[in-house]
C-alpha cells in the first residue's frame, strides 16, 4: 500500500506548491495586478504605436511621392533606424533612467510610451510595405479623378492597403503584448515580474512561471484569433 | 481650350519629349498614333501632369498647369482620363466606383450621384453589374466603367491612353462603341491609340508622333491616305495600313 501512499504524498505536495505561490497571503493579487498592467501597457502601446506608424509611414510616403518634407522624412528614417537597430530593453533603459531620471512620472506610462515608441518604427514599415503593395496605377486614377493625395490615400489607399497589412499588423501585436515582459527589468510589476516576485518569497517558480505562460498563451491566442477574423471580415466585404 | 507651347519631358537622360506644341479646341476629338516608345503616353500624361513636364507650358482655360501654385486637383475635376489597365477601384463595387469622387469631392449629394451613376450605367449597358466588384468584371466591362467613372464629373475634356490595349479583341468594339457615343455628344478627347480603324472612324484629327516629336498631323484622311513625311509612309506600311 505503500505506493499508494506516495502518490497522495505528491499530490499533497503539488496542492502545497500550489497554496504557497497562489493562495497564501493573497499572492494571486500580484499575479491580476501583474496581468492588469501588461494588458494597459499592450494596449495603449498599441495604440500609440499605430499612431505614430500611420504618422510616420505617411510621411516617407508623401516624400516619396512628392519629393516635400525633406527634414521629416529625414527625422522618420532616423528614428525607424535607431528603434530597429538597438534592442527594446535598452530603449526602455534610456526613457526610464535617462530621459526620465529627475522626473516623477508611473513606471506603467513609461512602459506604455517605451513599448509604443518602439512599436511606431516597427508598424510604420508594415504600412509602407502595404501602402507600396498597391497598384501605383490606383493613385494615379484617384489623381485623375480630382482627388487631393490625402484624399487618395483615405479613400482609396490605405482601405485597400489594410487589408495586406493585417496579418503582419497582427504579428507585431503580440510580438508586442510578449514583449512588455521585459518591462520587469526596470521594476514595473507586469505578469513576468509578478511570478518572479512570487518565486522569491516561496523558491519555487513551477506553478508562478506555468501560470504566466498560460496567461500569455491564451491571450496571444485571442489576439490571433481576433486577427484572423478580422481577415476573414474583409475579405468577405470586397470581391 | 488646351495649348501646350514648347512642351520638353526627360527621364534622367533619357528625352522623351522634345518641344511638342499643341492647340486642342473644344470638341477637338484627337488621336495620337505613333512607334512605342515615341512618347504619346507620356505627352498625354503631361496634360494632366501625372508627369511634371521639364520644360514648356501647357495652358488649360488660360491657366498655366506648370505654375507651382495650380491647384491640380481642381484643374483635373475638369480633365478625365481613362488608363490602359482601367484602374477600377478594387475595394469599392461598380457604383461606389463611379460615386467616389462627385460624393467625397462635394460636387454631388449621395443620392443625386448614385442617380446619375444609374444613368450612365444604362447607357453603357451594364446596370445588372452596379454591385458587382471590379475582378468580377471582363477587361471591356472594366473599361467602359472607368469611362464613365470619369464622364460623371462632367469634364470639359477626357484623355484615353491606350484604351482598348490590355482588351482581348472581341472586347475592343465594346469600348469604341462607348467611345463614339460620348464623341457624338460634342465631348473633346485625346485618344493615344494603336487601334486604326477606330481611329479612322472617330478622329477629326490625327497626330503621328516618333521620337519626341509631333512628325505630321491632319485629318484621317491626310494621315492614312496621304502621307507626306518617311517616317510617317514607314510607320504606316509597318502596320499594314
Amino acid at each position: 500500500m505503500e505506493w499508494l501512499f506516495n502518490i497522495w504524498e505528491f499530490f499533497v505536495s503539488i496542492w502545497d506548491n500550489f497554496y504557497y505561490s497562489v493562495i497564501y497571503d493573497r499572492r494571486y493579487e500580484f499575479i491580476l495586478e501583474g496581468l492588469f498592467n501588461t494588458v494597459i501597457i499592450a494596449l495603449f502601446a498599441v495604440i500609440l504605436g499605430i499612431v505614430i506608424g500611420v504618422c510616420v509611414a505617411l510621411v516617407r510616403n508623401y516624400h516619396d511621392k512628392t519629393n516635400k518634407l525633406k527634414i521629416l522624412d529625414k527625422i522618420a528614417k532616423l528614428y525607424v533606424n535607431i528603434i530597429r537597430g538597438t534592442p527594446v530593453i535598452l530603449q526602455l533603459m534610456i526613457i526610464y533612467y535617462v530621459i526620465f531620471k529627475s522626473v516623477d512620472i508611473n513606471i506603467v506610462i513609461v512602459g506604455i510610451l517605451a513599448f509604443g515608441i518602439n512599436s511606431g518604427a516597427y508598424v510604420s514599415e508594415i504600412i509602407r510595405a502595404g501602402i507600396n503593395s498597391i497598384d501605383a496605377g490606383q493613385m494615379e486614377a484617384g489623381y485623375s479623378l480630382g482627388f487631393t493625395y490625402s484624399k487618395v490615400m483615405r479613400y482609396i489607399l490605405m482601405p485597400q492597403a489594410i487589408k495586406n497589412i493585417l496579418p503582419a499588423l497582427g504579428n507585431e501585436f503580440i510580438t508586442l503584448l510578449k514583449e512588455t515582459s521585459v518591462g520587469a527589468y526596470i521594476g514595473i510589476i507586469e505578469l513576468t515580474k509578478a511570478s518572479d516576485i512570487i518565486a522569491s518569497r516561496t523558491y519555487d517558480y513551477f506553478f508562478p512561471l506555468i501560470i504566466i505562460a498560460l496567461i500569455y498563451l491564451v491571450m496571444t491566442l485571442g489576439l490571433s484569433k481576433l486577427v484572423n477574423m478580422m481577415e476573414v471580415k474583409l475579405n468577405n466585404d470586397r470581391d | 481650350m488646351i495649348e501646350i507651347k514648347n512642351l520638353y519631358k526627360d527621364f534622367g537622360k533619357k528625352k522623351v519629349l522634345k518641344g511638342i506644341d499643341l492647340t486642342i479646341n473644344k470638341g477637338d476629338k484627337i488621336a495620337i498614333i505613333g512607334p512605342s516608345g515615341c512618347g504619346k503616353s507620356t505627352l498625354l500624361r503631361c496634360i494632366n501632369m501625372l508627369e511634371k513636364p521639364t520644360k514648356g507650358e501647357v495652358i488649360f482655360n488660360g491657366i498655366n498647369l506648370c505654375d507651382k501654385d495650380v491647384e491640380l486637383n481642381k484643374i483635373r475635376q475638369k480633365m478625365g482620363m481613362v488608363f490602359q489597365q482601367f484602374n477600377l477601384f478594387s475595394h469599392l463595387s461598380v457604383i461606389d466606383n463611379i460615386t467616389l469622387a462627385p460624393i467625397k469631392l462635394g460636387l454631388m449629394s449621395k443620392s443625386k450621384a448614385e442617380k446619375e451613376a444609374l444613368r450612365l450605367l444604362k447607357l453603357i449597358d451594364l446596370s445588372d453589374k452596379k454591385n458587382e466588384f471590379p475582378n468580377n468584371l471582363s477587361g471591356g466591362q472594366k473599361q467602359r466603367v472607368a469611362i464613365v467613372r470619369s464622364l460623371i464629373l462632367n469634364p470639359d475634356i477626357i484623355l484615353f491612353d491606350e484604351p482598348t490595349s490590355a482588351l482581348d479583341p472581341e472586347m475592343v468594339k465594346e469600348v469604341t462603341e462607348v467611345m463614339k457615343k460620348i464623341a457624338d455628344d460634342g465631348m473633346t478627347m485625346v485618344v493615344v491609340s494603336h487601334e486604326m480603324s477606330f481611329v479612322k472612324e472617330f478622329a477629326s484629327r490625327v497626330l503621328f508622333m516618333d521620337d519626341g516629336n509631333i512628325i505630321e498631323q491632319g485629318s484621317s484622311n491626310d494621315i492614312f491616305k496621304h502621307p507626306k513625311s518617311e517616317r510617317l509612309k514607314e510607320f504606316l506600311s509597318k502596320i499594314g495600313n
